[in-house]
């Protein structure tokens, strides 16, 4: 082959030599930079596991007490966020991939993708300004009406800024990366299946039962995954809208909600000194642990399924 | 066993059928909701409810009334097709809320006194963004020239020259970075630096390299997909007229992809510079414009936007900033989205591919 006689003779040129050079450093400093993240968070998280309870925080708290209420709280907002996000992103992909007239569907794509870009901080601004005051009515009347429900109980928070609200506006966040990844999969879809199913008198709902959901099913979870992990390390967003205590609850409407690992960092670092620092560093790697393992999750399954790298 | 399909298929519901229904079902909700008014149940007409209502109406009817004529598999169609079209009504409301409220909210500070002034001495009224801006600028500009390089590098190596265990192990690597929390990024840059220069640390270039952890993998990746559609025709050529591989690299087949490669790096700066948990961390927070990206605090726009809001003086002056910050902020990440819209259009390589 051509390309790998030319790479036999490459190293023997001057400007082979350093272009090599070049591109090899570049990819080199990716490990060091990321042996360097691992190596100086573990280095400043190691004085956490050996702080004063006094010192981690003002409730007398060891590290695992005070780090267990913020696990819970990152997942199970994430968690709310997936599961309000997950079937209406999949509802706008099929829209725009099967529904909508094409001309259309390529301009709801690039909006799509604009929301996307919209900054934290403005998600954030717009649900504490706007989106909690629009619910809090809604949250009254199922504290009342619905109060024995568990997730419902009450007493209701006059303000709306609940983990429910937080997971509305993490569900508004996460939705374009879940619909934009699902679309590109149902867009994949072998034409042959889909025209098969309609010459079989399928009617449109069935096509896409019988052949684009199966076929992009992995598709799906990952988009999933990767939602997900973006919901866990949101930050600002929770950060401005929760009003937070460092509970474990799963009641959704009340004053007092679980915090976020994101959020408490983001909250307290500012203030914090001496071995809070640490503390608050080694949260920080377990949520780094965390997203990693949800997006090595979803790598997995798109690697199994080579045909759509629409990863990114 | 269920009448063939075909027996029903034939009568079918007609457009000024299922306009009608559309019609009816907002005629009933609007005249409920209508009724509750004048009974002085509601003590204003609720048009956020009656459309819900409406909406809701419209989708039991059309599917009753399609599974009458139509049978049972037409009318879950019919179904199905309007809750797609709900959900991605429900999606656009908040965009549009977003967006208008946005608009509203900074309009009101959208002068010149907000692009040429920074928060120093300010209390109350008065004041504007230009540090925010400048710290914006620089501290962008500066992770851009950090990661820009050694993502399109690192894209080449994967690419041109990757093989085996070390290419494997940056592919994976990358993959690990795209899913770093932002606020890991910070705290990783203020570990790195606060180890060196002492405790408590901010400065502006912290927070370049923390930007630089989040930008370097959106770049390597759009860049590697855009190698990637470079045909191995074109290689070949180049090659048996005896150019060198790098110089193949750089006059073949980078200018073929650098359509793709600049949209995907004005992407991924359009990412970055939302960001606001790093910054928050690692730059912190000043009111006076700093230029020196190597010391002081530096603030940021979403910074700016965040401790705008955070810490609300009495009167709108605060809350105005905020959202005027916000607005701006949107304004940027629009522009450079069609920036790059444009861009790949002028570049994208001319003739047949």
């Amino acid at each position: 082959m051509t390309s790998s006689h030319a790479a036999i003779r490459t190293p023997r040129r001057r400007g082979d030599r350093t272009f090599y050079g070049l591109a090899f450093a570049a990819g080199i400093i990716i490990l060091v930079a990321l042996a360097a993240v691992a190596i100086f968070l573990i280095a400043k998280s190691i004085p956490a596991l050996s702080a004063k309870p006094s010192d981690i925080s003002p409730d007398d708290l060891s590290f695992l007490q005070y780090i267990a209420p913020l696990v819970f709280g990152t997942i199970w907002a994430a968690i709310l966020a997936l599961a309000i996000a997950l079937p209406i992103s999949i509802g706008i992909a099929l829209f725009i991939s099967h529904y909508a007239p094409r001309k259309l569907s390529r301009t709801l794509g690039y909006v799509v993708d604009l929301l996307a870009a919209v900054p934290s901080v403005v998600y954030g601004l717009w649900g504490i300004t706007v989106l909690a005051p629009f619910v809090q009515p809604f949250y009254s009347w199922l504290v009342d009406n619905l109060g024995w429900f568990p997730l419902f109980a009450g007493p209701v928070s006059g303000t709306g800024r609940t983990i429910l609200t937080v997971a509305i506006v993490l569900a508004v966040m996460i939705m374009p990366i879940i619909t934009a990844l699902c679309r590109e999969v149902f867009l994949q879809t072998p034409r042959l299946h889909e025209e098969a199913a309609l010459a079989l008198g399928a009617t449109r709902w069935e096509v896409i039962k019988m052949a684009v959901l199966p076929f992009g099913r992995a598709g799906i979870i990952s988009a999933t995954m990767l939602g997900l992990g973006r919901a866990l390390g949101e930050t600002m967003a929770v950060a401005m809208v929760l009003s937070p205590a460092l509970v474990v609850s799963f009641a959704l409407l009340q004053s007092k909600n679980p915090q976020t690992i994101a959020a408490n960092i983001a909250l307290n670092f500012p203030e914090a000194h001496g071995v809070g620092i640490n503390v608050l560093i080694a949260t920080g790697l377990i949520l780094f642990v965390i997203t990693f393992i949800v997006n090595a999750i979803a790598r997995f399954i798109i690697n199994r399924r080579k045909e759509f790298s629409g990863a990114n | 066993m269920d009448t063939p399909a075909y027996a029903n298929s034939r009568r079918t519901i007609s457009r000024t059928t299922t306009w009608a229904t559309v019609g009816l079902s907002a005629l009933l909700s609007v005249a409920l909701f209508a009724l509750l008014n004048f009974a002085g149940i509601a003590r204003t007409f609720d048009w956020v409810g009656s459309l819900v209502v409406a909406i809701l109406l419209y989708v039991v009817l059309i599917s009753v009334l399609s599974a009458i004529v139509e049978g049972r598999r037409k009318s879950t169609d019919r179904f199905i097709t309007t809750i797609l079209y709900g959900a991605f009504a429900l999606a656009m409301v908040p965009l549009i809320s977003l967006i208008v409220t946005t608009i509203i909210g900074g309009i009101k500070r959208f002068d010149l006194q907000f692009f040429s002034e920074s928060m120093r001495n300010v209390v109350d009224a008065g004041g504007g963004g230009l540090h925010a801006i400048v710290g914006t600028l620089e501290v962008t500009a500066a992770a851009s020239v950090i990661s820009i390089p050694i993502g399109i590098l690192t894209a080449v190596y994967l690419v041109e020259y990757g093989q085996g265990k070390l290419a494997r192990a940056i592919t994976f690597l990358v993959d690990v970075m795209t899913g770093i929390p932002s606020i890991v990024a910070g705290l990783f840059a203020f570990a790195l630096f606060s180890m060196f220069l002492g405790p408590g640390i901010r400065f502006g270039l912290g927070g370049a390299v923390a930007l630089s952890l989040l930008m370097i993998p959106v770049v390597v990746r759009s860049t590697e997909e855009m190698l990637k559609l470079v045909p191995h025709e074109l290689r070949e050529a180049s090659y048996a007229l005896g150019v060198p591989k790098w110089l193949t690299i750089l006059k073949v087949v980078l200018p073929t992809a650098i359509s793709g490669i600049i949209t995907g790096v004005v992407i991924a700066i359009s990412r970055i510079i939302g960001e606001t948990a790093p910054l928050l961390i690692i730059c912190g927070l000043t009111d006076t414009t700093n230029y020196n990206l190597f010391q002081g605090r530096m603030t940021t726009l979403p910074v700016f936007v965040y401790s705008s809001y955070a810490n609300q003086g009495t009167g709108t002056a605060d809350i105005d900033r905020a959202w005027t910050g916000a607005l701006v902020l949107i304004l940027i990440v629009l522009i450079l989205n069609l920036v790059a819209r444009i861009l790949s259009k002028v570049l994208a390589p001319k003739g047949s591919r």
